[in-house]
């Protein structure tokens, strides 16, 4: 259900309680504050990072800084090639937001107008897109990105995020098409219709803002999926390729030597996964919560 | 019965052709030539027209697909470019490995999960209840192969409490991590379900019945409350096959667990196309089928759902 059954008040209103019971949800806050910290620490990386997350700090500090462990000067500790962890892991973030939003925006460009379509005209239509909704569903989602991303010789960045978007664009297309088919029979619909106006404006001005509540739900928890399943790709080599600092790819690297007691170079990169993936989550249960969605997870 | 199984099993047929469609036009619009793949660059342009004549390379499209849909029909998945090796009889050295793996994750993360949640929901907003919960968001927002390290860096490499990677010819030493590896998320995910789902049961009426006519607060939440609670449980487990067999990618290749996942890794690194199609066409088989099986034990659990 969206806000359509609350009583009758403006919008800003109305987006105004659901801002009252978000700060009211103290893991929703938590959640926004992390997300935030992790927004900031992308966008600021530059001047945040103590070194330059690709120098080779043995050129300057000499072969005591490979693999040197976590002190002062450098806090999350050094790699192989003497390069700053903290340094890296924070130019991380931008790799993994960047993912995020890209292959979300690929999702919501795929996923809204096919649910859209499908909820609201029925029929043929919408058992053909179900369909299709239902075999993508079918694929262990890791496997096909893992498949889509490795027929291509060379993926460069632009190949993983369409890859993500092209197959998690159905969890958004099936929550919009759940939206349209609750919302399609509406008097405001009928009077759109009986007023002679264009499917497409139906569609898009007058019953899409109703349905928006859940989509945005849907595609929050969604960018904690996506930054994890970039950092499996790049984990097992298909993703972001070296000297990126990508989460996974760090991880991957790191693996290694954390046989040697070496253990900070593969960690540190997985809780910074978890802490942005764990923020994500926080957000999106505290939205569905405060704009009062109904999803199926 | 009988027809309700009919029936979801001729619902399945159109997904599970467009799953073999859309693996074959992934596979058909790669760059790159198959025979040339195979030979490297040793192959003399006459071994490369051999080869693609014995694959149907040289076919149109459209032909190469039917001829690709009529050998699945037939159980023939074709033969690896690697190692001539069928996919179909490799795809059946390896199952039983990722079987018994996701098996006994299944296992431990049902039993975990469904414990923990009851226990959370029975003593809500206790110090378990936080720190159960806690552990269960943070244990689904970790990837799994950085779980998996984890585990490996703290009991094989820290403590030596177990040995490091492989399979051990089956020894169950080598299953434990892999298994907790694995079952984590499914726990997660299953103890919060149970959880809420306890939680909207126990505030019913008949449960307030049961509790007044003086029964053990044992039998209440065990047999009146928990019972109602399990359907959506079930269905949880159902679609966390899916996450298993993705989970298990990852997983096998940080264990070195001989099974399917790592075998769909080993042939995308090396561009096996052919067992690549093979594993990705298996494991949605897979799913579907656990799903089948998720549908009909609905109406073992809820005696209210009848198939008609």
């Amino acid at each position: 259900m969206t806000a359509e059954k609350k009583p009758k008040t403006s919008g800003a209103s109305l987006r105004y309680e659901a801002w009252l019971r978000f700060r009211r949800n103290r893991l929703a806050m938590a959640g926004l504050v992390m997300a935030v910290t992790v927004i900031l620490g992308a966008i600021f990386a530059s001047s945040l990072a103590p070194y330059d997350p690709f120098k080779q700090l043995i050129w300057t500090e000499g072969r005591a800084v490979r693999l040197a462990a976590p002190s002062a000067e450098h806090i999350m500790g050094t790699d192989l090639y003497g390069r700053d962890i903290l340094s890296r892991v924070l130019f991380g973030a931008r790799i993994s937001l960047q993912i995020g939003i890209f292959a979300t925006v690929v999702s919501l460009f795929i996923g809204v107008p096919l649910g859209a379509l499908a909820g609201y005209r029925g029929g043929f239509t919408d058992d053909f897109i179900s369909w299709i909704i239902n075999v993508i569903f079918a694929f262990p989602f890791f496997l096909f990105v893992l498949a889509v991303v490795a027929v291509f010789q060379n993926p460069s960045m632009s190949v993983v995020y369409v890859a993500i978007g092209l197959v998690n664009w159905v969890a958004i297309a099936r929550v919009v098409r759940a939206q349209f088919i609750s919302l399609r029979d509406r008097e405001f619909v009928e009077a759109a219709r009986a007023l002679g106006l264009p499917t497409w404006r139906i569609i898009f001005i007058h019953i899409l803002p109703n349905a928006l509540a859940p989509v945005i739900v849907q595609a929050t928890l969604g960018m904690g999926s996506i930054i994890m399943i970039e950092a499996g790709l790049a984990f097992l080599g298909f993703g972001a390729q070296p000297p990126t600092p990508s989460w996974g790819l760090m991880i991957s690297e790191g693996q290694k030597y954390l046989g040697l007691g070496k253990w900070w170079w593969a960690i540190f990169p997985g809780m910074a996964i978890t802490y942005t993936v764990l923020a994500f989550n926080f957000l999106g249960d505290g939205l569905r919560d405060a704009l009062d969605v109904r999803l199926k997870r | 019965m009988f027809s309700y199984i009919l029936r979801k099993i001729l619902y399945a047929v159109p997904v599970v052709w467009g799953v073999v469609t859309v693996v074959f036009i992934l596979m058909a619009i790669v760059p790159g030539d198959p025979a040339r793949l195979m030979m490297g660059q040793r192959g003399d342009p006459a071994t490369l027209a051999r080869i693609r004549a014995d694959l149907g390379l040289d076919l149109p499209l459209h032909q190469q697909y039917f001829r690709f849909v009529g050998d699945l029909v037939r159980g023939d998945l074709g033969t690896s470019y690697r190692n001539n090796e069928k996919v179909t009889s490799a795809l059946v050295d390896r199952f039983g490995a990722t079987l018994r793996l996701a098996f006994w994750a299944m296992v431990v993360a049902a039993v975990i999960g469904v414990a923990a949640g009851i226990l959370s929901a029975v003593r809500q907003y206790s110090l378990f209840d936080y720190s159960a919960m806690f552990i269960a968001i943070s244990g689904v927002s970790a990837p799994v192969f950085w779980v998996g390290l984890l585990l490996l860096l703290i009991f094989a490499y820290g403590f030596h409490l177990i040995p490091g990677v492989g399979y051990g010819d089956g020894d169950w030493r080598y299953l434990v991590l892999p298994v907790v590896t694995l079952g984590v998320r499914p726990a997660a995910l299953i103890a919060r379900l149970t959880r809420s789902c306890m939680l909207e049961v126990m505030s019913q009426d008949y449960i307030r019945t049961a509790r007044a006519k003086g029964l053990a607060e044992k039998v209440v939440v065990l047999k009146h409350a928990f019972k109602n609670a399990l359907i959506p449980v079930v269905t949880i487990i159902g679609t966390q096959v899916a996450e298993l067999l993705s989970g298990a990618v990852l997983t096998e290749t940080i264990f070195a667990w001989p099974g399917v996942g790592r075998l769909a890794v080993e042939a995308l690194v090396a561009r096996d196309f052919p067992m690549i199609r093979g594993t990705v066409i298996f494991m949605a088989v897979i799913f579907l089928v656990a799903n089948l099986i998720v549908d009909l034990s609905y109406g073992i659990i809820d005696p209210r759902i009848r198939y008609d």
